[in-house]
């Protein structure tokens, strides 16, 4: 028989070695999800994980993709991770991550063609406040009205499509697009391009944002009272409370946060590799950032490895749909089985897994 | 006497200790046997051996001469065994009659249930509507319900797991009326307890566990109240000393405390008024779930108040949160010890943190100074004789009473002018029980004014100076606490609650 | 604009069906809830069952035969959240989420070959007379087996939580799992039994949706259902027949706004689409902002984890 016996303290080695047996673990489900399509499952890990990075043909193309999308994976995790750590969930990052490329774009849009060298920071500005004013609405409703943040931050990605859809067609729709949707392109327009800061390494300043994030909540969580706060209002909210902690202000904050950055990548995002704005111009970014979060165990430093490893599985998906002819719907449940086995084997850093019968100590 | 249960050589380890280690006794027919033994001595676990909810390692029981060894606590009901929890094993949002029937194997349909709790309820005097709903009966009440539950189920043998901690003077000469009764019926009563004086009046023979094991069994009545806590403690324990010096001047005065209550099943404050002096340590009283913990947190900050509720010298401080008012040294320590006063997962040192920032100066322009607090958490631990390899651990690896020690000694080391303290010894061993209390006098003793909160009376006798009762959200006027009797206390808890109506049928 | 075209008769009924996969996906729901349980994948359990649904009837050219697919389909995705929430321990909210992720990834991938087909049509039980009835008998009385199974499951689901003995042992332990467990019921088992039934309703409201509703197979064709399922257990403050109504309304406001549309009122297209969302939302603030009522009725134990120290 299998028990479980509660350790005294969490476990320091399975807190780090369980996104590792997580990834190690996905994998061999992974080859049999392949191998399950058809495809030989050697191959197809290899084709995801290797070959964006080391096969020679590829690589080229794939390495500067690899801080592309994990730059946004990166800067919203953290933010989400803050709130996580308080137990307080947003999980709407995907219309905060719309909100905030809508409001970047329409500054750009509403100046066009201003050149001015402060168009660009005021993008910034603008995409973190369109993020964070998204955010704030189930945060007010929260403290407000004690409503659940985790359906109305959910329901409000459906209505943010929905302005999407509005402005892509409507107020935003290019001019000059011969009646398409979709807005002008922002890469062609230079004072508010998010252009790459480092030719070939695909670095541009929505990763540079993300870094600095990571940084930032590192320091926070480690260093500072606010971070000793969110995480003691998420490991006993009584004795946060009891510590002086006020839990409305902590939900405004770490929901701002969290929304503010998320609309700074959806800016980024919208200014940079996307470009314009345009009906399904989110991809998801939001919701895969909670996987990213989960896998980086909400540490900052760990997010940031998740983050690539995630972007890799994206960049790898896309190679492996080209070569073998395996569906982008399958990259998409392999993320969700990593999440599952993250979960799975988390409990190994709380429990001793016992086998057999208990002997006397 | 004929044996009803035999108990022979039960072991049960867990990780790091053996709860149980070769426990052996018996008990007849219509006896009332008493397990005594100090908080973490294994009374717990073999109870629950007892009913099933625990599997022995070794050992075995016998049942009526019998082979007993319930896989379940079902099967330990279908063989007679019910058992009342110290924790109550109840449903708030559920009615009365719908507790009895979880905790019946075959109940009857409603209708048919609700006349035989009244019926069994009147028997034995213990009144109780069957269409209540649980989370609004007072403490007492909550044990009729048990006590219900298993006397319906005819039981052979009845376990009462500490039943006497949430219940007035007056409510337990009731209840030990109606455990007479069952007994001389022919029901055989394990009664768990540590209340000394409890057991010589009620229990025939008593068996004393200590560290697991079966250390003495004796007849409590030949034994005096001291020799019974030898054999508990295995050690004599020196009674804290107090030296009586005259009180200054009013340090914090209540005045028309009322708070709604926040919850469903919460207690509402209602017009609370009192004032402590400097040096004086003011006990409260009261019994579990009557406004306590709800005191605590109007006093800590935790739930603001009207400014002029609370004053500090005069100065209104009811509207101020718990940081504020841990800077002008208005401190407190809840009952809660995991999850409210301290983070079960965080370290020692992060939990000396919890409450420390201030007062030590541990944070700079919210920048956290970990070398500092880790001083702090290492000179708690020192001076309160805290047994934890170090701060670095995890609070939850604690025992209670160290834990505990942690707790006390965290807020005491911050030079408090005003500690509210509730339940400062619950579930701690004697000697750190001791230890804590003797720390709460030092404190008086160096000027400060302390208000313990506590359900166990004999604790508030030992150190308190004036006493006052919490009941159902009034506080009674204080009143010097040498003198009082048992009798005064428990009117001033509110007798036996509802009860005036019932008397045991003979 | 010609608000004349709308026929309250058609739109009732319609409503009725469009409200179908909600109510199926949150009286599942309800269950797992009482039982002390959050299983926030219901968006994912629901894909799961549209897909397996339309797949089997594809396959096998029965709608019965999908249907019960679907039911299987959720209810086994729903226990890998039950092994993981009540055997692992894990977080409740992030396996949840997990399950959603996985359910959306998972149905695209299953749905790869089926995008396009129609499926087989569920004949409508014939109800003769009834069916004539006029205006009452084309709301009430012309409806699929599904519709009022539906119906039927929020009846037995309220007699269950009411008025059985298992009913009540599901209900103590959403209230309070260390005294059911100190009872001796086993309360992991209890709610796993709850959750996999959460996950075959919910299987089966999701096909319901690319069976009947739609009916075809689309990726995401649930676009949020689950999660106003999850909305309307809150709004129903947890008892049965409040589902019933909160679906209702939510399929009154879903079908309002179609008709709003096809009819092109003055108001913008996309604020139409997005009010079943923002209604949802405004429903939610007002029954959380009445604190005492809701209160009392939301299991105790809710999303809390149970692990049996002894």
């Amino acid at each position: 028989m299998i028990r479980l016996e509660k350790r005294p303290q969490p476990s320091r080695i399975w807190t780090v070695a369980t996104p590792v047996l997580a990834v190690a673990l996905t994998m061999v489900a992974g080859g049999l999800m392949f191998a399950a399509l058809g495809k030989d499952p050697v191959v197809a890990i290899r084709t995801i994980f290797w070959d964006p990075l080391f096969n020679e043909q590829f690589a080229s193309y794939s390495r500067p993709q690899l801080l592309v999308k994990a730059g946004p994976l990166i800067l919203i995790a953290t933010g989400l991770s803050l709130g996580f750590r308080a137990g307080i969930w947003n999980i709407g990052a995907e219309g905060q991550y719309i909100m905030g490329a809508l409001a970047g774009a329409g500054v750009a849009l509403a100046l066009y063609p201003l050149d001015a060298w402060f168009l660009f920071p005021l993008m910034v500005l603008a995409g973190a406040l369109g993020g964070w004013a998204w955010a704030m609405i189930p945060a007010i409703l929260k403290t407000r009205f004690r409503t659940n943040e985790i359906l109305v931050s959910l329901l409000l990605v459906y209505v943010a499509e929905q302005v999407l859809a509005a402005m892509a067609l409507g107020l935003m729709k290019n001019p000059e697009g011969g009646g398409f949707p979709g807005s002008r392109n922002l890469q062609h327009y230079p004072a508010a391009a998010n252009t790459e800061l480092i030719a070939g390494t695909g670095m541009h300043w929505g990763v540079a944002a993300a870094f600095i994030a990571v940084i930032a909540a590192y320091v926070m969580l480690t260093r500072h009272m606010l971070g000793f706060q969110i995480r003691l209002a998420g490991q006993s909210p009584r004795a946060a409370r009891f510590a002086g902690v006020n839990p409305n202000a902590l939900v405004l904050i770490c929901l701002g946060l969290s929304g503010a950055l998320a609309g700074l990548a959806g800016m980024f995002e919208v200014s940079g590799p996307a470009g314009r704005v345009n009906i399904g111009f989110n991809q998801g970014y939001g919701f895969t950032a909670i996987i990213v979060a989960f896998l980086g165990r909400l540490h900052p430093v760990g997010i940031l490895l998740a983050g690539l490893l995630m972007a890799l599985t994206y960049i790898g998906g896309e190679l492996a749909q080209f070569m073998l002819g395996i569906p982008a719907a399958a990259i998409q449940a392999f993320q969700g089985m990593l999440l599952f086995f993250l979960l799975g084997v988390d409990v190994l850093s709380n429990y001793h897994i016992r086998l057999g019968r208990r002997r006397v100590a | 006497m004929t044996a009803l249960l035999k108990v022979e050589g039960l072991t049960r380890a867990y990780p790091g200790v053996v709860a149980n280690d070769r426990v052996s006794f018996d008990i007849a027919e219509g006896e009332i046997h008493a397990l005594l033994g100090e908080n973490g001595a294994g009374k717990s676990t073999l109870v629950k051996m007892i009913y099933g909810l625990v599997q022995p390692d070794a050992g075995g029981m016998t049942l009526r001469g019998r082979a007993y060894a319930p896989a379940e606590p079902s099967a330990a009901r279908k063989a007679g065994v019910a058992m009342v929890f110290q924790h109550f094993s109840l449903f708030d949002a559920l009615s009365v009659a719908e507790n009895i029937a979880l905790g019946m194997e075959t109940p009857p349909p409603m209708r048919q249930l609700a006349a035989r709790i009244r019926a069994v309820s009147e028997t034995y005097g213990l009144p109780l509507n069957p269409a209540r709903l649980v989370g609004d009966l007072s403490a007492g009440e909550r044990q009729r319900v048990e006590i219900i539950r298993c006397l319906l189920q005819d039981p052979k043998l009845l376990i009462m797991d500490e039943p006497t901690s949430v219940l007035t003077p007056q409510e337990v000469s009731i209840l030990f009326a109606t455990l007479r009764k069952l007994a001389a019926e022919g029901t055989a009563i394990l009664y768990i307890s540590h209340k000394l004086e409890e057991i010589r009046t009620l229990c025939d023979r008593a068996t004393i566990l200590r560290r697991g094991r079966v250390v003495e069994s004796c007849i409590p009545r030949e034994k005096s109240a001291a020799d019974l806590a030898e054999m508990m403690v295995g050690a004599r324990l020196d009674t804290p000393a107090r030296a009586g010096g005259s009180p200054g001047e009013v340090v914090l005065e209540v005045t028309g405390l009322s708070l709604p209550s926040a919850t469903p099943f919460g207690t509402s404050l209602r017009d609370i008024s009192f004032s402590v002096r400097a040096g004086e340590i003011l006990g409260v009283g009261g019994v579990a779930g009557n406004g306590q913990d709800e005191l605590l947190a109007a006093l800590s900050g935790e739930t603001p108040v009207t400014p002029g509720a609370v004053r500090l010298k005069g100065r209104p401080i009811g509207a101020l949160g718990p940081s504020p008012r841990r800077r002008i040294a208005v401190l407190a320590a809840p009952e809660e010890r995991l999850g409210h006063a301290a983070a079960p997962d965080m370290s020692l040192t992060e939990n000396a943190l919890l409450t420390a920032a201030i007062r030590e100066g541990l944070a700079a322009r919210g920048f956290l100074n970990w070398p500092a607090t880790r001083a702090f958490a290492e000179r708690v631990i020192a001076d309160f004789d805290v047994r934890t390899p170090g701060p670095g651990n995890a609070a939850r690896s604690l025992s209670g009473g160290n834990l505990q020690k942690f707790v006390i000694g965290r807020e005491v080391l911050q030079r408090p002018e005003v500690l509210v303290v509730n339940q400062p010894t619950w579930g701690v061993d004697a000697a750190a029980a001791a230890a804590i209390r003797q720390a709460l006098l030092d404190l008086a003793q160096a000027g400060a004014a302390v208000i313990v909160i506590s359900q166990d009376l004999d604790e508030l006798m030992e150190i308190s100076d004036r006493f006052a009762a919490l009941n159902e959200g009034r506080l009674s006027p204080p009143r010097p606490a040498q003198g009082l009797t048992l009798e005064e206390i428990g009117l001033m808890l509110g007798g036996a609650h509802d009860m005036e109506v019932a008397h045991v049928a003979d | 604009m010609d608000l004349s075209a709308i026929n309250p008769a058609v739109l009732a009924a319609s409503l009725m069906v469009a409200a179908t996969p909600i109510l199926l996906a949150a009286i599942g729901e309800l269950v797992v809830e009482k039982s002390g349980v959050l299983n926030l994948g219901v968006e994912g359990m629901m894909i799961t069952g549209a897909i397996c649904g339309f797949a089997i009837a594809v396959e096998t050219g029965s709608p019965v035969l999908g249907f019960l697919a679907a039911m299987l389909g959720g209810a086994a995705l729903s226990l890998v959240f039950g092994f993981l929430t009540q055997v692992l321990m894990s977080n409740q909210v992030a396996t949840g989420l997990a399950l959603t992720l996985f359910g959306l990834g998972f149905s695209a991938l299953i749905g790869q070959g089926y995008v396009g087909i129609k499926p087989p049509a569920m004949a409508k039980p014939d109800l003769g007379p009834l069916a004539d009835i006029p205006v009452l008998g084309r709301i009430l009385f012309s409806h699929d087996l599904i519709v009022y199974l539906s119906l039927g499951l929020v009846v037995a689901v309220w007699v269950f939580l009411r008025f059985t003995r298992p009913g009540l042992i599901l209900r103590a332990v959403g209230e309070n799992h260390d005294a059911a467990h100190a009872l001796g019921y086993h309360v992991v088992r209890i709610r796993l039994a709850a959750i996999a039934f959460g996950g075959a309703c919910a299987g089966l409201g999701g096909a319901y949706l690319s069976l009947i509703r739609v009916p075809q197979w689309t990726e995401g064709m649930t676009a949020g259902a689950g999660w106003i399922a999850l909305a309307i257990v809150v709004f129903a403050s947890w008892r049965a027949g409040r589902v019933l109504l909160g679906a209702y309304l939510f399929g009154g406001v879903a079908v309002l706004q179609l008709n709003l549309q096809a009819a092109g009122v003055a108001v913008p297209v996309e604020l139409l689409s997005a009010s079943p969302y923002l209604v949802t939302i405004l429903v939610l603030v007002i029954m959380s902002a009445d604190r005492g009522r809701a209160a009392l009725n939301a299991p105790a134990s809710l999303g809390r984890v149970f692990h049996a120290s002894n």
